[in-house]
Protein backbone atom coordinates (compact mmCIF):
# COMPACT_ATOMS: atom_id res chain seq x y z
CA UNK A 1 0.00 0.00 0.00
CA UNK A 2 1.11 2.95 -1.42
CA UNK A 3 0.31 6.91 0.15
CA UNK A 4 0.84 9.05 2.77
CA UNK A 5 3.01 7.48 5.31
CA UNK A 6 1.75 9.58 8.10
CA UNK A 7 -1.74 7.56 7.70
CA UNK A 8 0.09 4.39 7.06
CA UNK A 9 1.93 4.53 10.28
CA UNK A 10 -1.79 5.85 12.32
CA UNK A 11 -3.30 3.06 10.40
CA UNK A 12 -1.04 0.11 11.92
CA UNK A 13 -1.22 1.80 15.57
CA UNK A 14 -5.36 1.62 15.29
CA UNK A 15 -4.97 -2.02 14.15
CA UNK A 16 -2.98 -2.69 16.75
CA UNK A 17 -5.53 -0.88 19.20
CA UNK A 18 -2.52 1.02 20.61
CA UNK A 19 -4.88 3.96 19.38
CA UNK A 20 -8.64 4.18 19.33
CA UNK A 21 -9.77 6.60 16.83
CA UNK A 22 -12.60 8.88 17.91
CA UNK A 23 -13.69 10.56 14.65
CA UNK A 24 -12.14 13.82 14.67
CA UNK A 25 -8.38 14.01 13.73
CA UNK A 26 -5.63 14.05 16.51
CA UNK A 27 -7.86 13.24 19.17
CA UNK A 28 -7.52 9.46 20.17
CA UNK A 29 -8.34 7.11 22.93
CA UNK A 30 -5.52 4.95 24.53
CA UNK A 31 -5.20 1.42 23.98
CA UNK A 32 -3.43 -0.24 27.52
CA UNK A 33 -0.27 -1.19 25.95
CA UNK A 34 0.03 2.58 24.59
CA UNK A 35 -0.90 3.91 28.00
CA UNK A 36 1.62 1.32 29.85
CA UNK A 37 4.45 2.93 27.74
CA UNK A 38 3.27 6.60 28.83
CA UNK A 39 3.46 5.62 32.53
CA UNK A 40 6.82 3.58 32.27
CA UNK A 41 8.28 6.80 31.14
CA UNK A 42 6.35 9.27 32.70
CA UNK A 43 7.91 7.29 36.05
CA UNK A 44 11.69 7.15 34.25
CA UNK A 45 11.26 11.19 33.72
CA UNK A 46 10.22 11.70 37.54
CA UNK A 47 13.52 9.16 38.76
CA UNK A 48 15.67 11.40 35.98
CA UNK A 49 14.91 14.42 38.03
CA UNK A 50 14.60 13.33 41.69
CA UNK A 51 17.72 14.58 42.36
CA UNK A 52 16.79 17.69 42.31
CA UNK A 53 13.82 17.16 44.79
CA UNK A 54 11.35 19.09 42.86
CA UNK A 55 8.00 20.45 44.16
CA UNK A 56 5.56 18.03 42.55
CA UNK A 57 2.10 19.93 41.29
CA UNK A 58 -0.53 18.90 39.05
CA UNK A 59 -3.07 21.05 37.49
CA UNK A 60 -6.17 20.47 35.58
CA UNK A 61 -5.55 21.04 31.28
CA UNK A 62 -7.17 24.18 31.96
CA UNK A 63 -5.75 27.34 32.25
CA UNK A 64 -8.54 30.07 34.18
CA UNK A 65 -9.79 32.99 30.92
CA UNK A 66 -8.14 35.69 33.11
CA UNK A 67 -4.69 34.27 33.20
CA UNK A 68 -4.93 33.11 29.89
CA UNK A 69 -5.27 37.10 28.68
CA UNK A 70 -2.08 38.03 30.61
CA UNK A 71 0.01 35.70 28.48
CA UNK A 72 0.69 36.90 24.66
CA UNK A 73 -0.38 33.10 23.56
CA UNK A 74 -2.97 34.81 21.12
CA UNK A 75 -0.41 36.66 19.84
CA UNK A 76 1.52 33.91 19.03
CA UNK A 77 -0.67 31.32 18.50
CA UNK A 78 -4.41 31.88 18.12
CA UNK A 79 -5.13 29.38 15.91
CA UNK A 80 -3.98 26.98 18.09
CA UNK A 81 -6.49 27.98 21.57
CA UNK A 82 -8.99 26.07 22.72
CA UNK A 83 -11.56 28.24 24.06
CA UNK A 84 -14.03 26.60 26.56
CA UNK A 85 -17.91 27.72 26.37
CA UNK A 86 -21.02 27.08 27.83
CA UNK A 87 -25.12 27.65 27.70
CA UNK A 88 -26.09 30.06 30.11
CA UNK A 89 -29.47 30.90 28.77
CA UNK A 90 -33.48 30.60 30.10
CA UNK A 91 -35.73 27.66 28.96
CA UNK A 92 -36.37 29.77 26.26
CA UNK A 93 -32.95 29.73 25.00
CA UNK A 94 -32.40 26.35 25.50
CA UNK A 95 -35.80 25.44 23.52
CA UNK A 96 -33.64 27.78 20.42
CA UNK A 97 -30.58 25.90 21.16
CA UNK A 98 -32.12 22.33 21.09
CA UNK A 99 -33.99 23.50 18.11
CA UNK A 100 -31.02 24.55 16.36
CA UNK A 101 -29.49 21.28 16.94
CA UNK A 102 -32.74 19.19 15.79
CA UNK A 103 -32.77 21.40 13.11
CA UNK A 104 -28.50 20.16 12.16
CA UNK A 105 -27.54 23.88 12.28
CA UNK A 106 -25.07 25.58 14.25
CA UNK A 107 -25.89 25.38 17.72
CA UNK A 108 -22.43 26.71 19.06
CA UNK A 109 -23.19 30.09 17.97
CA UNK A 110 -23.83 32.42 20.64
CA UNK A 111 -22.58 30.40 23.30
CA UNK A 112 -21.27 32.49 25.57
CA UNK A 113 -17.04 32.06 26.85
CA UNK A 114 -16.59 30.62 30.61
CA UNK A 115 -13.37 31.31 32.47
CA UNK A 116 -11.29 28.61 31.45
CA UNK A 117 -9.45 27.93 28.72
CA UNK A 118 -7.39 24.21 27.65
CA UNK A 119 -4.08 24.62 28.45
CA UNK A 120 -1.52 24.87 25.66
CA UNK A 121 1.35 23.79 27.61
CA UNK A 122 1.91 22.28 31.38
CA UNK A 123 3.53 25.27 32.94
CA UNK A 124 1.50 27.63 32.12
CA UNK A 125 -1.17 27.24 34.77
CA UNK A 126 2.03 27.23 36.95
CA UNK A 127 3.42 30.62 36.42
CA UNK A 128 0.41 32.62 37.78
CA UNK A 129 0.58 31.00 41.10
CA UNK A 130 4.18 31.75 41.24
CA UNK A 131 3.53 35.80 41.83
CA UNK A 132 5.86 37.18 44.44
CA UNK A 133 9.39 36.91 45.72
CA UNK A 134 11.35 33.52 45.12
CA UNK A 135 13.59 32.05 47.71
CA UNK A 136 17.22 32.43 46.81
CA UNK A 137 17.41 29.21 45.88
CA UNK A 138 14.88 29.72 43.24
CA UNK A 139 12.29 26.88 42.48
CA UNK A 140 11.80 23.79 40.48
CA UNK A 141 8.02 21.76 39.74
CA UNK A 142 7.91 18.74 38.38
CA UNK A 143 4.45 19.11 36.49
CA UNK A 144 2.40 16.72 34.49
CA UNK A 145 -0.58 17.37 31.63
CA UNK A 146 -2.79 16.79 29.22
CA UNK A 147 -2.29 20.02 26.91
CA UNK A 148 -4.66 21.03 23.97
CA UNK A 149 -3.39 22.83 20.34
CA UNK A 150 -6.08 22.52 17.63
CA UNK A 151 -4.26 21.25 14.81
CA UNK A 152 -6.03 18.43 13.17
CA UNK A 153 -3.60 16.01 11.37
CA UNK A 154 -3.20 12.89 10.08
CA UNK A 155 0.37 12.84 11.61
CA UNK A 156 0.07 10.69 14.88
CA UNK A 157 2.29 12.06 16.40
CA UNK A 158 0.38 15.76 16.24
CA UNK A 159 -2.28 15.30 18.82
CA UNK A 160 -4.51 17.58 19.37
CA UNK A 161 -4.99 16.54 23.14
CA UNK A 162 -1.55 15.09 24.54
CA UNK A 163 0.48 14.89 28.14
CA UNK A 164 3.37 16.97 28.36
CA UNK A 165 5.67 16.12 31.47
CA UNK A 166 8.01 18.99 33.00
CA UNK A 167 10.47 20.20 35.12
CA UNK A 168 10.33 23.85 35.30
CA UNK A 169 12.86 26.24 36.85
CA UNK A 170 12.12 29.63 38.63
CA UNK A 171 15.16 31.79 39.45
CA UNK A 172 18.40 33.84 38.36
CA UNK A 173 19.24 33.94 34.64
CA UNK A 174 21.92 31.74 35.70
CA UNK A 175 19.93 29.15 37.64
CA UNK A 176 17.28 28.66 34.68
CA UNK A 177 19.95 28.84 32.14
CA UNK A 178 21.74 25.88 34.42
CA UNK A 179 18.57 24.18 34.00
CA UNK A 180 17.66 24.00 30.32
CA UNK A 181 21.23 23.04 29.29
CA UNK A 182 21.53 20.32 32.35
CA UNK A 183 17.69 18.83 30.63
CA UNK A 184 18.98 19.03 27.48
CA UNK A 185 21.88 16.62 28.25
CA UNK A 186 19.91 14.82 30.68
CA UNK A 187 16.90 14.46 28.02
CA UNK A 188 19.59 13.22 25.50
CA UNK A 189 20.95 10.67 27.96
CA UNK A 190 17.55 9.33 28.80
CA UNK A 191 16.17 8.79 25.39
CA UNK A 192 19.60 7.02 24.28
CA UNK A 193 19.15 4.90 26.75
CA UNK A 194 15.65 4.00 25.52
CA UNK A 195 17.35 2.80 21.83
CA UNK A 196 16.24 6.09 20.29
CA UNK A 197 18.23 7.53 17.48
CA UNK A 198 17.61 11.33 18.90
CA UNK A 199 19.57 14.72 18.04
CA UNK A 200 19.48 18.04 19.74
CA UNK A 201 18.83 20.75 17.07
CA UNK A 202 18.16 24.43 17.38
CA UNK A 203 14.40 25.23 16.93
CA UNK A 204 11.29 27.80 17.17
CA UNK A 205 7.87 27.95 17.66
CA UNK A 206 5.13 27.34 15.58
CA UNK A 207 4.56 31.30 15.46
CA UNK A 208 1.32 32.45 13.61
CA UNK A 209 1.24 34.20 10.25
CA UNK A 210 4.36 36.37 8.79
CA UNK A 211 4.86 38.00 11.69
CA UNK A 212 5.48 34.53 13.05
CA UNK A 213 8.43 34.25 10.98
CA UNK A 214 9.88 37.23 12.65
CA UNK A 215 9.57 35.91 16.05
CA UNK A 216 10.79 32.59 14.99
CA UNK A 217 13.98 33.59 13.29
CA UNK A 218 14.54 35.44 16.91
CA UNK A 219 14.43 33.10 18.60
CA UNK A 220 16.24 30.70 17.11
CA UNK A 221 18.99 33.55 16.53
CA UNK A 222 18.60 33.88 20.65
CA UNK A 223 18.71 30.14 20.46
CA UNK A 224 16.19 29.80 23.27
CA UNK A 225 14.89 26.74 21.99
CA UNK A 226 16.31 23.40 21.69
CA UNK A 227 13.74 20.48 20.78
CA UNK A 228 15.12 16.41 20.75
CA UNK A 229 14.16 15.03 17.64
CA UNK A 230 13.61 11.43 16.49
CA UNK A 231 12.84 10.10 13.24
CA UNK A 232 9.07 8.40 13.99
CA UNK A 233 7.71 8.24 10.44
CA UNK A 234 10.32 9.96 9.02
CA UNK A 235 13.86 10.17 8.64
CA UNK A 236 14.28 13.42 6.56
CA UNK A 237 11.77 15.61 9.01
CA UNK A 238 12.17 14.02 12.38
CA UNK A 239 9.75 14.53 15.05
CA UNK A 240 10.60 16.33 18.54
CA UNK A 241 9.82 14.47 21.04
CA UNK A 242 10.75 16.35 23.92
CA UNK A 243 12.24 20.16 24.20
CA UNK A 244 13.72 22.99 26.99
CA UNK A 245 13.42 26.18 26.42
CA UNK A 246 14.75 29.18 28.26
CA UNK A 247 11.93 31.81 28.52
CA UNK A 248 14.70 35.00 30.09
CA UNK A 249 11.98 36.99 31.85
CA UNK A 250 9.18 36.58 29.57
CA UNK A 251 6.99 34.88 32.37
CA UNK A 252 8.36 36.62 35.08
CA UNK A 253 7.48 39.79 33.96
CA UNK A 254 3.98 38.81 32.84
CA UNK A 255 3.23 37.49 35.66
CA UNK A 256 5.60 39.77 38.61
CA UNK A 257 8.14 36.69 39.72
CA UNK A 258 10.71 38.07 41.10
CA UNK A 259 13.95 36.97 42.62
CA UNK A 260 15.04 37.34 45.91
CA UNK A 261 16.94 40.79 44.70
CA UNK A 262 13.77 42.09 43.20
CA UNK A 263 14.56 41.34 39.81
CA UNK A 264 11.97 39.73 37.15
CA UNK A 265 12.91 35.71 37.23
CA UNK A 266 13.69 34.16 34.69
CA UNK A 267 12.53 30.45 33.79
CA UNK A 268 13.34 27.75 31.72
CA UNK A 269 11.87 24.38 31.08
CA UNK A 270 12.03 21.11 29.77
CA UNK A 271 9.25 19.08 28.37
CA UNK A 272 8.46 15.68 27.25
CA UNK A 273 6.08 14.74 24.89
CA UNK A 274 4.85 11.39 26.46
CA UNK A 275 2.67 10.36 23.28
CA UNK A 276 5.17 11.29 20.97
CA UNK A 277 8.12 9.46 22.81
CA UNK A 278 5.92 6.02 22.89
CA UNK A 279 5.00 6.53 19.72
CA UNK A 280 9.07 6.55 18.66
CA UNK A 281 9.55 3.57 21.10
CA UNK A 282 6.49 1.33 19.56
CA UNK A 283 8.21 2.38 15.83
CA UNK A 284 11.77 1.80 16.67
CA UNK A 285 11.32 -1.48 18.70
CA UNK A 286 8.01 -2.82 17.27
CA UNK A 287 4.52 -3.22 18.46
CA UNK A 288 5.16 -5.61 21.27
CA UNK A 289 6.58 -4.01 24.40
CA UNK A 290 8.09 -7.63 25.46
CA UNK A 291 10.19 -8.04 22.52
CA UNK A 292 12.12 -4.74 22.84
CA UNK A 293 15.44 -5.16 23.75
CA UNK A 294 15.97 -5.77 27.54
CA UNK A 295 17.82 -3.25 28.49
CA UNK A 296 15.53 -0.59 27.32
CA UNK A 297 12.87 -2.86 29.04
CA UNK A 298 15.21 -2.53 32.17
CA UNK A 299 15.56 1.29 32.09
CA UNK A 300 11.89 1.86 31.42
CA UNK A 301 10.69 -1.13 33.98
CA UNK A 302 8.60 -3.45 31.83
CA UNK B 1 12.62 60.52 3.18
CA UNK B 2 12.47 57.13 4.11
CA UNK B 3 14.52 56.62 7.23
CA UNK B 4 12.33 59.27 8.46
CA UNK B 5 8.83 57.91 7.58
CA UNK B 6 10.14 54.81 9.22
CA UNK B 7 11.77 56.61 12.27
CA UNK B 8 7.85 57.87 13.08
CA UNK B 9 6.25 54.16 12.60
CA UNK B 10 9.35 52.53 14.75
CA UNK B 11 7.70 55.25 17.09
CA UNK B 12 3.94 54.35 16.99
CA UNK B 13 4.68 50.93 16.91
CA UNK B 14 7.88 49.72 17.90
CA UNK B 15 6.90 50.09 22.16
CA UNK B 16 10.47 50.95 22.60
CA UNK B 17 11.79 51.34 26.26
CA UNK B 18 13.66 54.83 24.96
CA UNK B 19 12.20 57.60 22.70
CA UNK B 20 12.75 57.06 19.21
CA UNK B 21 14.32 60.30 18.73
CA UNK B 22 17.15 59.43 20.72
CA UNK B 23 18.39 56.78 18.69
CA UNK B 24 20.37 57.43 15.89
CA UNK B 25 19.13 55.54 12.54
CA UNK B 26 21.66 52.66 12.94
CA UNK B 27 20.62 52.34 16.66
CA UNK B 28 20.14 48.70 17.95
CA UNK B 29 16.57 48.59 17.92
CA UNK B 30 16.13 45.50 20.33
CA UNK B 31 18.46 46.76 22.52
CA UNK B 32 16.08 50.28 22.46
CA UNK B 33 13.64 47.47 24.18
CA UNK B 34 12.04 46.44 20.89
CA UNK B 35 10.73 42.96 21.71
CA UNK B 36 9.51 40.33 18.90
CA UNK B 37 5.63 41.15 19.49
CA UNK B 38 6.01 44.39 18.74
CA UNK B 39 8.23 43.24 15.52
CA UNK B 40 4.81 42.17 14.46
CA UNK B 41 3.00 45.63 14.53
CA UNK B 42 5.60 47.44 13.00
CA UNK B 43 6.13 44.88 9.99
CA UNK B 44 2.40 44.88 9.44
CA UNK B 45 2.34 49.41 10.07
CA UNK B 46 5.06 49.39 7.62
CA UNK B 47 4.03 46.99 5.05
CA UNK B 48 0.64 48.94 4.65
CA UNK B 49 2.25 52.43 4.77
CA UNK B 50 4.98 51.51 1.96
CA UNK B 51 2.23 49.13 0.16
CA UNK B 52 5.46 46.36 0.20
CA UNK B 53 4.84 42.90 1.15
CA UNK B 54 8.71 41.47 3.21
CA UNK B 55 9.76 38.66 1.94
CA UNK B 56 10.45 35.68 4.09
CA UNK B 57 14.29 35.96 3.81
CA UNK B 58 13.52 39.31 5.19
CA UNK B 59 11.45 38.60 7.81
CA UNK B 60 14.61 38.48 9.98
CA UNK B 61 16.33 40.50 13.08
CA UNK B 62 18.69 41.58 11.02
CA UNK B 63 15.87 43.81 8.82
CA UNK B 64 14.63 44.72 11.88
CA UNK B 65 17.32 46.04 13.27
CA UNK B 66 17.21 49.65 13.09
CA UNK B 67 16.02 52.37 11.67
CA UNK B 68 18.77 52.52 8.73
CA UNK B 69 17.82 48.35 8.28
CA UNK B 70 14.15 48.84 7.92
CA UNK B 71 14.56 51.66 5.54
CA UNK B 72 16.79 49.88 3.34
CA UNK B 73 14.76 47.09 2.98
CA UNK B 74 11.62 49.30 2.29
CA UNK B 75 13.47 50.76 -0.51
CA UNK B 76 14.73 47.52 -1.65
CA UNK B 77 11.69 46.59 -1.55
CA UNK B 78 9.64 49.86 -3.46
CA UNK B 79 12.34 49.89 -5.99
CA UNK B 80 12.81 53.06 -4.95
CA UNK B 81 16.79 52.62 -4.17
CA UNK B 82 18.45 55.70 -4.97
CA UNK B 83 20.20 55.56 -8.38
CA UNK B 84 23.08 57.99 -7.20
Amino acid sequence: MSGDPYQTYLAELIDARLLIPSGVRGVYGRGGAFEEIIERFDAYVTRAGADRQPERIRFPPLLTRANYSRTDHMETFPNLMGSVHSFTGDDRAHLGLMNRKAAGEDWSEGLPATEVMLTPAACYPLYPTATGTLPAEGRTVDLQSYVFRHEPSDDPARMQIFRMHEYVRLGTPEQALEHRNEWLRRADEMLKAVGLDVKTVVANDPFFGRGGRVMAATQREQELKFELVVPIVSAEKPTAVASSNYHMEHFGHIFEIRTADGAFAHTACVGFGLERIALALFRTHGFNSLRWPSDVRNTLGI
Amino acid sequence: MTAQKVREIVSQHGRLSVPVAQLPDEGDLYGAGLTSLATVGLMLALEEEFDVEFPDNMLSRKTFGSIASLASAVEELSGRRASV
